[in-house]
Formats: C-alpha cells, structure tokens, sequence
C-alpha cells in the first residue's frame, strides 16, 4: 500500500483523502473522464486520490491539473500502477 | 499649535515579524487564463473518424474546456438513435439510411470493414483493453457538458426530424454559427 499524502511542508501529517477512484486497467480518456465526475462532485480543498494503470496517465494528469487550476499534490508510480493526488480547486 | 504630534514609536517596542506563512504547496495552476474553446467538426460517419471525434470531445469536457460538437454530413449520422433502422420522407433518403445504418453502435470502418468482421475485431479488442465504446463515451461527453449541435442542411437532406436524433442534442444550426465560433477563438477540429 502506498504512503498517505503529506500536507507538503515535511511535518509528515497526513492529508485526509475525501474521494477515490479507481481506474486500473482503464484505458484513455476514462481515467481523466472519471477524475473529472468525481471532482464536480467534491468541495474546494478536499483532496481525490486517482488509482491509474494507463502508461500515458502521468503526463495527462498534469496536463488536466494545468487547464482545469485543480492542485496537483502528488504523482507516482509503483509497480505499474499510477497514484495522484488532487486537490479540487 | 494645535496639532498634536504623535508620539513615535519607540522601535524596540515593535514585534519581531514573524516569518510569512508558506503556502502548503505552490500551485500547479499558472495562468489563469481561461482556455479557448473547442469546436470539432464531425463530418465523417466511419467508426475509426467517430470515436476520436468522441475520446477528443469527452476528454476536452472532462477539462473543464467549453466543447460543441458540430455534426454535419455523414457525421450526423452517429447522432441519430441507435433504434432508428430507416429514417427520412422519400424513398431517397430511405434508401439512404437503408444503405448505411444510423446510430452511434452501427459504424462502419473506413478501412478494412469485411463486412462488419473489421469494426467487430476493433470492438473485442477494445473491450480487451478496456477502451470505452463510442456510445458509453457519448454519453460521458454528454454528462461533461459537451454540446452536440446537429447541421440543419444535413437534417433536411437526410429528412431527419428532432425526434429521430438522440436526447440532448442542441438546436440545429448553420455554417454560420460554426464559422461565427471560430471567429471568436474557438479552437477548430475538422474530422
């Protein structure tokens, strides 16, 4: 299992992760597709965690963060599997 | 003299000024000007030209970016309902529908078709690696707020009626329109 998200200062606090989605083994656009139903659904601040296998995802995350002005708080990949936290603008 | 002199401020009574707080992260986001829109023309009816036209139209949705959909030609076609078998007035535009079957789930590849075997072999292999179909992602494109905005030239050619297309569709519109959102700055897309 992954580390919890920290509030990016070094006080290793973790952040509380209000939504999830799961798109593994989902292929372009859905795992943006998905990201984006479950951001209109959340209030400004809360954080979504994205759970993506699609190669191209990591470059497709930030493009979506940099258009839509949501925060892109983390982007890693373990064993294939792509993890993004995002913070709804 | 009547003004009364403030008396200065002795500096050493002064607070020490604590340091700024930093903001929790620095944001990703760094212009906040507000992306063009997106105009894609759909004027091809074939499979492989309607799934891109729909993946780029969900996808632009999905970011936050205003996107229409200007169905013309043999791109109307996918937008008429899948349960329509023939549509139109006269026995042309019947045999028309006839020739080639209306709705999003009965496209036909430009390239390889064999008779249906090429479009089924690109819906197994997208059902393989979890590809969405064109009709899931309509619907999704839909759901974004992405306008789908039928030609009224192609309409009447085809004799097709608003209760022939799909629900949600725009009200039907010209050349005009289209030439006039890109004149605005819309970001056009002819496929």
């Amino acid at each position: 299992m992954a580390r919890p998200p920290t509030n990016g200062k070094g006080s290793g606090m973790p952040l509380e992760i209000a939504q999830r989605v799961d798109a593994q083994g989902l292929s372009c656009p859905m795992p943006i597709v998905k990201t984006a139903q479950a951001v209109k659904l959340m209030v400004s601040g809360q954080l979504l965690e994205v759970l993506a296998t699609d190669a191209g995802s990591s470059k497709d995350f930030a493009a979506w963060c940099k258009t839509t002005g949501n925060e892109l708080v983390e982007s890693s990949v373990e064993g294939g599997v792509y993890r993004f936290v995002l913070r709804r603008k | 003299m009547t003004a009364v002199a403030e008396p200065a401020m002795p500096i050493v009574d002064e607070p020490i000024a604590a340091p700024a707080p930093q903001p929790a992260a620095v944001p990703y986001h760094e212009h906040e000007a507000k992306p063009r829109d997106v105009l894609i023309i759909c004027y091809s009816g074939e499979l492989e030209k309607v799934w891109a036209t729909i993946i780029l139209a969900s996808t632009a949705g999905a970011m936050g970016v205003k996107t229409r959909v200007f169905a013309t030609f043999w791109g109307l076609q996918p937008f008429v309902k899948d349960s329509r078998r023939i549509t139109g007035q006269n026995w042309m535009q019947k045999m028309m529908s006839f020739m080639q079957r209306p709705g999003i789930s009965h496209r036909k590849l430009s390239k390889m078709n064999f008779l249906g075997m090429g479009p089924w072999m690109m819906g197994s292999l997208a059902r393989k690696y979890n590809v969405a179909s064109p009709k899931d992602l309509l619907a999704m494109a839909q759901e974004l707020g992405v306008e789908f905005l039928p030609c009224q030239m192609t309409m009447d050619m085809y004799g097709l009626k608003p209760e022939d297309m799909i629900e949600g569709m725009a009200e039907p519109v010209g050349a005009a329109t289209v030439i006039g959102l890109m004149a605005e700055g819309s970001a056009p897309l002819f496929i």
